[in-house]
């Protein structure tokens, strides 16, 4: 296996444990965006442009927009 | 080393089962449902790989012969992406909604039903 | 249960998974070593069968098109239910304040509107001849609306998408999915077979049904998203 493989899986790790340890769910949409770009990382260098495609438009368009609408709708009462 | 993928799959499933459980938010149960989801694209692709071929585009100039990582398991994950992003707008839909009713987010404070 | 059964239950059941998922990775061959014939024989005949370069889309529309029926209904089915979860008798009246104070912002984000939907289309047009499709240029050509409301106003964009529009483009997608299968029962073939005239590979019109099954597709994602999009942001924008 070729160290640019193991290096990338070791980042979608390490993002995956940062994504759950992070509490506050707004500094967690954030963290959820740079693991959506290792996850990217990991698919390019597994040889799958369409899925790298795919995962590049929902984790940077789609999942923020909907965690920080309703975030922000939760925002009032309390 | 070479099952250095699948133990990625696991342990990314395995972790965000973890913030699954000890969540006190439902926004970050959420995420990390995302994150579990997120394990079984890794499984996937990974199952699929050929060590040394590349993707299965064939533009012109890329000849067919050289063969390629398999494109089957791809289109399987690209539904999945499509699947879990829509699947999670419907549960933050649904938390909205519990929030609308209750006012509160912590998982633990909502097991008592209010009559 | 409480959190601390909660954890205990977690414990005990997560170490009893761990070693069934153990062993069955094990099981697995090594990676870099797939033997899959399927997908084998899918990469040598994909491009002479249906003359496309890109096999993974010819799987996804020709080869598997009865899974992307299934995908668009789950898409259709998620906005439905959404949809019904959010949607309560709103008073039209009351509505927040939103306009974006920043000119640098709206500038940018009102001049990236235009060549954002223009990218996202060409990504879905040549979903079968490079890595695109419908799903990745749907959701950015869908997320170029939604900065109309990121860095503009929301009126501006609800305005340009109309729910009765959005609506019938949506069901004109998986419409238009679905009776393509049945046009191709009509000429005596399978359903969702491959009948229309194949074309020339390379060019965009190639690929005989996978075309247009793509722009069905594409249609229905891109209605679907802004649908979703609409629905998130009327609740944000109805004070409780």
């Amino acid at each position: 296996m070729i160290p640019l493989q193991a290096m990338t899986i070791a980042l979608v790790g390490l993002g995956g444990l940062a994504v759950v340890s992070v509490r506050d769910p707004l500094r967690q949409a954030i963290v959820l965006g740079i693991y959506g770009l290792t996850l990217i990382l990991l698919f390019v260098v597994l040889q799958a442009p369409d899925v790298a495609l795919s995962e590049i438009v929902v984790s940077s368009v789609a999942f923020p927009f909907i965690l920080l609408t309703a975030l922000a709708k939760m925002r009032d009462r309390r | 080393m070479s099952f250095l993928p699948y133990a990625l799959a696991a342990w990314l499933f395995f972790v965000g089962l973890y913030g699954v459980v000890t969540s006190r938010h439902l926004v970050h149960l959420v995420v990390c449902l995302g994150v579990m989801q997120s394990s079984s694209y890794v499984l996937l692709l990974a199952i699929g790989y050929r060590t040394g071929k590349k993707a299965p585009i064939f533009t012109s100039g890329v000849p067919v012969k050289l063969g390629a990582v398999d494109p089957v398991v791809q289109a399987l994950t690209l539904t999945d992406v499509v699947v879990s992003v829509t699947a999670t707008a419907l549960i933050l839909a649904l938390v909205v909604e519990i929030w609308k009713r209750s006012g509160k987010l912590d998982p633990d404070s909502l097991r008592k039903k209010e009559t | 249960m409480t959190r601390r059964t909660r954890l205990g239950t977690f414990v005990a059941a997560g170490a009893a998974l761990a070693v069934l998922f153990v062993w069955a990775l094990t099981g697995l061959h090594a990676f870099g070593d797939f033997q899959g014939e399927y997908g084998r024989i899918l990469n040598r005949t994909a491009g002479s069968q249906r003359h496309v370069t890109n096999v993974v889309a010819a799987i996804v529309f020709d080869y598997r098109g009865f899974d992307t029926l299934g995908e668009e209904s789950i898409l259709f089915a998620a906005v439905i239910g959404i949809a019904l979860l959010l949607r309560e008798a709103r008073d039209e009246g009351e509505r927040r304040i939103d306009v974006v104070r920043s000119d640098f912002i709206r500038a940018v984000g009102l001049f990236a509107v235009g060549p954002t939907v223009l990218v996202g289309l060409y990504v879905i047009a040549h979903g079968y001849l490079t890595p695109g499709g419908a799903f990745q240029g749907g959701v950015a050509t869908a997320s170029g609306l939604v900065l109309l409301y990121a860095a503009g106003r929301y009126r501006a964009y609800r305005a340009a998408s109309p729910k009765a529009m959005v609506d019938l483009v949506e069901g004109t997608g998986i419409g238009t999915y679905t009776a393509l299968g049945v046009a191709s029962l009509a000429v005596g073939s399978a359903y969702l077979a491959n009948v229309v005239d194949l074309g020339t590979k390379g060019t965009l019109a190639s690929g005989g049904t996978i075309p247009i099954l793509n722009a069905a597709s594409a249609l229905a994602v891109i209605a679907a998203v802004v649908l979703i999009c609409h629905e998130f942001l009327e609740e944000l924008m109805t004070p409780a």
